[in-house]
């Protein structure tokens, strides 16, 4: 616990040295509030009903709570709103290291900041809290989660097609998705275009050197890139076939690896239409890292053992 | 350029080794000619059953970088590969925890271990390539003969009890073909010789994975199904497919050239 408490202590400071204010809402929520944002993957999984009949349900991320929070609480506020929160979140998932059905979160959300200037600011948040922790040897993937869907619609790929395609991506099961793009009957320059895609990741000129219609839709991630402080822009690895398995997100997303640990310690991205459906349309972005995963990582990375490093 | 520098460093130093999980068992000597054809020694894994862990079997040397990998023409002195030996069921397991980079495994092992859908709790492995041997269906299969009404004895349990019992070393497999079939089905899990439940009443069918049948003939057993179609699969941890892009990405060109 000593050592959990350090991390949280170096987690606080980095996220109060850039504004943010701490937050706090109950574990608890109505379901049908979380059931307005599309989560997807990471759907509410634990339920119970009050003494009214009403439904309740354990928050699985706080974005949710915090996308609520703003519509009601900070309707008159001024922006951006920069908020974070150490927080225990609850998912269906079978616990395993680093991996449990209540986890406990850190991460930040900065609400009322577009792109690209809210993304490189969240970007640098998270680099900059991670170093202040001590994490050595991690790198963030950058991705679009409109990227591939935003292609499929240029080059015309039926639309019956589209989600089948997206979900092979999200899985990265890219034997399926290739089997699925040969029966979708495209041309083989669409098909090789996309499969090139799923796999592009790489500095920056993974997005200088994209082809036609492609270089257009990663003109955002462009503008993210080349505006990064130069010791974030160390850090980040651009990735074009980077979906995360959350429906709310809208453009940018990123997710954090070290080589001390086999799955990813946090993620995040940008959600510009979710406060709209709280009734206060604004851009967000926002992101969490896993705190059990990120303590494994410091203990790997301390001595120089654990899932790449041996 | 800062970003170039990064995935230098990413792709160099201590995260150039490779690790990879080959499977013991009916895809070993495949696999082995696979590894043989990208360069690699596996005279010690072919003459060594008992030894489990082979440190530095060679090295990958990268020839041409591919057009959006993830650094381009680098020259360096290649990709130094371990291996470690495992049963296929137990390759997902390493890959996952990242333990070994990429795995190879048959289809039916990932099937079995994807998870229920719509449930999550799947293994987070990224499946890379069909690798093409190994071929083997996963099938329903039933002692020979029918009833006067034509019916196989697990069709006749179905409809005079309302559920069959299916045998199988593969659970979850046989209840999604049953599920999704709409039948009611009692799984009796095995462990091996799933052949014999029909034969001595433990179960009325069984859902095994055969590649010529002959097993399943020797036993007076007759295919009524063919479920799924399993070949040899590369699975990568998805942690290593971001830091070792461009090992793991040289490898999956050259096994797609082989």
């Amino acid at each position: 616990m000593r050592e959990l408490r350090l991390i949280t202590d170096a987690v606080r400071g980095g996220f109060e040295r850039h504004g943010y204010g701490e937050v706090w809402t109950p574990a608890l929520e109505y379901e049908s509030v979380l059931a307005c944002a599309d989560v997807a993957e990471a759907a509410p999984a634990y339920r119970l009903i009050d003494e009214s009949g009403a439904a309740l349900a354990l928050r699985s991320d706080m974005t949710v709570p915090i996308a609520r929070l703003v519509s009601t609480r900070y309707a008159e506020a001024p922006l951006p709103l920069r908020f974070f929160y150490l927080a225990h979140c609850y998912r269906r998932v079978r616990p395993q290291r680093g991996q449990s059905r209540e986890l406990l979160q850190a991460g930040i959300e900065l609400i009322g900041a577009e792109a690209p200037e809210g993304t490189v600011e969240a970007l640098t948040v998270l680099c900059r809290t991670l170093d202040g922790v001590g994490l050595k040897d991690y790198r963030v993937g950058l991705g679009d989660a409109s990227l591939f869907r935003t292609l499929m619609e240029r080059m015309e790929v039926p639309e019956h097609l589209r989600s089948g395609l997206l979900d092979a991506l999200a899985m990265r099961d890219f034997v399926m998705l290739e089997r699925a793009l040969e029966q979708a009957g495209l041309s083989a320059d669409v098909r090789d275009s996309l499969l090139e895609v799923s796999r592009s990741r790489g500095g920056l000129e993974v997005l200088e050197h994209a082809p036609g219609p492609v270089a257009d839709a990663v003109a955002g991630m462009r503008e993210v890139g080349e505006r990064l402080p130069a010791d974030v822009a160390l850090r980040v690895i651009f990735d074009l076939g980077l979906v995360r398995n959350i429906g709310y997100y809208t453009g940018a997303v990123f997710e954090v690896y070290d080589p001390a640990l086999g799955a990813p310690i946090g993620g995040g991205g940008r959600y510009d239409e979710l406060l709209g459906r709280f009734g206060r349309p604004l851009p967000a972005v926002g992101f969490a890292l896993g705190l059990e995963r990120l303590h494994i990582a410091l203990a790997g990375e301390e001595r120089g053992t654990g899932a790449m490093l041996q | 350029m800062s970003a170039d520098l990064s995935s230098d460093v990413v792709a160099g130093n201590a995260l150039a080794a490779l690790t990879i999980a080959v499977p013991r068992g009916a895809l070993l000597t495949e696999t082995l000619d696979l590894l043989d054809g990208l360069g690699l020694d596996t005279a010690e894994l072919r003459s060594n059953d008992r030894k489990l862990l082979f440190e530095d079997v060679g090295a990958l040397s990268v020839e041409t970088a591919e057009a959006g990998t993830a650094d381009v023409g680098t020259k360096d002195a290649g990709t130094k590969v371990s291996v470690i030996t495992m049963r296929p069921s137990d390759v997902p397991t390493y890959v996952e925890a990242g333990a070994a980079d990429l795995g190879i495994t048959g289809k039916d092992v990932l099937l079995e271990q994807a998870g229920i859908e719509g449930r999550g709790g799947g293994r987070e492995v990224y499946e890379l390539l069909d690798l093409g041997f190994g071929g083997c269906t996963m099938v329903l299969a039933t002692t020979a003969g029918e009833n006067a009404a034509g019916e196989h004895a697990a069709a006749e349990a179905l409809r005079r009890l309302g559920v069959m019992r299916v045998a199988t070393k593969y659970p979850r497999t046989a209840l999604a073909h049953m599920e999704s079939t709409g039948r009611q089905v009692e799984i009796v899990e095995v462990k091996g010789s799933v052949e014999l439940a029909p034969l001595t009443g433990l179960a009325e069918a069984i859902v095994d994975l055969t590649a010529t049948g002959t097993t399943l003939r020797e036993n007076g057993l007759v295919v009524r199904e063919e479920i799924v179609y399993c070949t040899a699969r590369l699975i990568a941890n998805p942690v290593a497919h971001m830091l070792k892009a461009r090992a793991i990405d040289d490898l999956v060109c050259r096994l797609r050239g082989a």
